[in-house]
């Protein structure tokens, strides 16, 4: 079934769009990221203008989140607290990335140094995760106690302690308020929500347990998306809104069932999936760079970047 | 004697300049996008009047364009660097249109003369304007303009697909995709003989959005904030209705 987009103005499947929504909504809800690194080139390959594709992926994105959170909420495994300083740090480094990226764009360039910042990036984070999930589900199938994480080290030494409750944890809120701010800036600067940085980072900086992880970033995603969806729809007006409900009504169901599939897995399993999809993501990347595209030329709107 | 002068003068005066006239149909003039919008075709006929003062000189052709909006488009080619592919040099094109396509009666070289192509600006390469363009060979970047506008079937060519009968009907059926924006789409029929342009006739078919794709355009343009917290709104619903619905089932 063919429906025409009013914003976007193309033609495209609807049951296509569906199952898109569904797919990244179940990676949406087991692993807590937002899967716009993944829905805008699939969203560019069916032929959905770059703008238009990147803008209406932020509204799917909130309600995918939104559908998630509501499934861990009823599990207990959103660290709401945690997940409002991450926020506010967040909020910080966003507007901050936003001037780094003019900066960046003054100097030129900028979509070559993102990409090569974000290869760097994605492969050692990977990297770094797979090697230690595969130690940890090693060690403990051989039957020996895992090795745990070291939970004490200088950063519980710093003022500001804070209880979350939730991810047990007593620490100091300046590492969260840094970590979101870090992750703000990337994701200002990269055009993404951030999710699969953010997921990471409160593993192996913050020390939260896994399971709290996924529910807790889905949260805070819900705002930035928001946010976002908001910022395109009143300056560029790319907001497709027939395109969003396309992509979320796939999405909500398919963030249920990546809860559930989830909560079904050991947090290892978990991290060992999350750093292939992370690896995924950059070999994909680093194709774009190094490999002789098909097409030399593209086509943009006059005067834009 | 002097009535009749002045009779015969008048009738030579109000008499039209061209020996042989085109008359234009449409089966429809005007396209609407609806939400289930599939692509549309417009089917262009008519006929040639004479007036019996016409030379024959070479043969008659018929060449039909059907041309979207005009906007100005960024053409940027990719170059190795360091081993890695970057955009590189950037061609600007002044006026591209969304769409275009050209329907002949016979073979170009026979129906038009190079010299008027580029008068009236019938071809491809002759519609898209780019001037001031200051990269070296920049025509290979309206050649990958025009191939990549192709290949998503917005601009063709259709060589011996307009109908001439009797050099005096002619009709040809022109596909629209269905990604098509809106706007104006100009359409034009060009009469020739032996390659030169003998006539020449405009005409305006609108394409719009109708019902609900023209209120949510119209509401995203013009009512950007309420449009945003709507879509908020149903993403939020929507991500809520889910949670319930699975809530319910594993009761």
């Amino acid at each position: 079934m063919l429906i025409y987009l009013p914003i976007a103005e193309v033609s495209v499947n609807a049951f296509l769009l569906l199952g898109l929504g569904g797919i990244v909504g179940v990676l949406s809800g087991m692993f807590g990221v937002g899967g716009g690194f993944l829905m805008t080139p699939l969203l560019f390959f069916i032929g959905i203008p770059p703008a238009v594709a990147v803008a209406t992926e932020a509204n799917q994105i909130v309600a995918s989140s939104f559908s998630g959170v509501l499934a861990h909420l009823r599990r207990k495994t959103v660290d709401i607290k945690m997940g409002l300083v991450l926020q506010a740090g967040g909020l910080m480094g966003s507007g901050l990335g936003i001037l780094v990226f003019n900066y960046l764009k003054a100097l030129g360039q900028v979509d070559l140094l993102v990409k090569i910042f974000y290869v760097v990036f994605l492969g050692a984070i990977g990297s770094l995760m797979f090697v230690e999930s595969i130690n940890t589900l090693r060690h403990s199938s051989k039957g020996r106690t895992p090795a745990k994480r070291r939970k004490h080290n200088w950063v519980h030494n710093l003022p500001f302690k804070m209880k979350f409750r939730v991810s047990g944890l007593y620490i100091s809120v300046i590492p969260p308020l840094l970590v979101g701010m870090a992750v703000g800036v990337l994701a200002a600067i990269m055009g993404v929500g951030g999710g699969f940085i953010m997921v990471p980072a409160m593993i192996y900086l913050l020390g939260m347990p896994t399971k709290v992880v996924v529910g807790t970033s889905l949260f805070q995603i819900i705002f930035v998306t928001a946010f976002t969806t908001m910022l395109h729809a009143t300056t560029n007006h790319t907001v497709d809104i027939a395109l969003a409900l396309l992509l979320l009504i796939g999405g909500v169901i398919g963030a249920q069932i990546g809860t559930r599939i989830g909560v079904k897995l050991r947090a290892e399993q978990l991290r060992i999936l999350l750093a292939i999809m992370v690896l995924a993501v950059c070999v994909k990347l680093s194709f774009d760079l190094l490999l002789t595209p098909s097409e030399l030329f593209v086509l943009g709107a006059a005067g834009g970047h | 004697m002097r009535i009749l002068h002045l009779l015969l003068a008048a009738l030579l005066f109000a008499m039209p300049a061209k020996a042989e006239e085109i008359v234009l149909g449409l089966s429809q003039d005007e396209v609407a996008i609806t939400a289930t919008f599939e692509g549309s075709h417009i089917l262009i006929f008519g006929a040639i009047k004479r007036d019996g003062t016409e030379t024959i000189d070479g043969d008659l052709g018929v060449i039909i364009t059907v041309s979207g909006p005009k906007t100005p488009i960024t053409v940027r080619r990719k170059e190795r660097k360091y081993g890695i592919w970057v955009n590189a040099d950037a061609v600007e094109v002044d006026a591209a249109p969304s769409f275009y396509a050209v329907a002949t009666s016979g073979p170009m070289e026979e129906v038009l003369k190079e010299v008027e192509d580029l008068r009236h600006s019938v071809t491809m390469s002759k519609a898209i304007r780019s001037v001031g363009a200051k990269v070296e060979g920049s025509e290979s970047f309206t050649e990958a303009l025009i191939r990549i506008r192709s290949d998503a079937g917005l601009y063709s060519t259709f060589i011996g697909t307009v109908d001439l009968e009797e050099d005096t009907l002619f009709r040809t059926s022109i596909d629209l995709p269905s990604n098509i924006t809106e706007g104006n789409y100009e359409t034009r029929i060009f009469l020739t003989r032996g390659g030169v342009v003998i006539d020449e006739y405009e005409t305006i078919i609108p394409v719009e959005k109708v019902g609900i794709e023209r209120w949510l355009y119209r509401m995203a343009q013009d009512n950007a904030i309420l449009y945003g917290l709507l879509s908020l709104a149903i993403a939020i619903a929507a991500g809520w209705g889910a949670s319930a619905a699975f809530a319910a089932l594993r009761r």
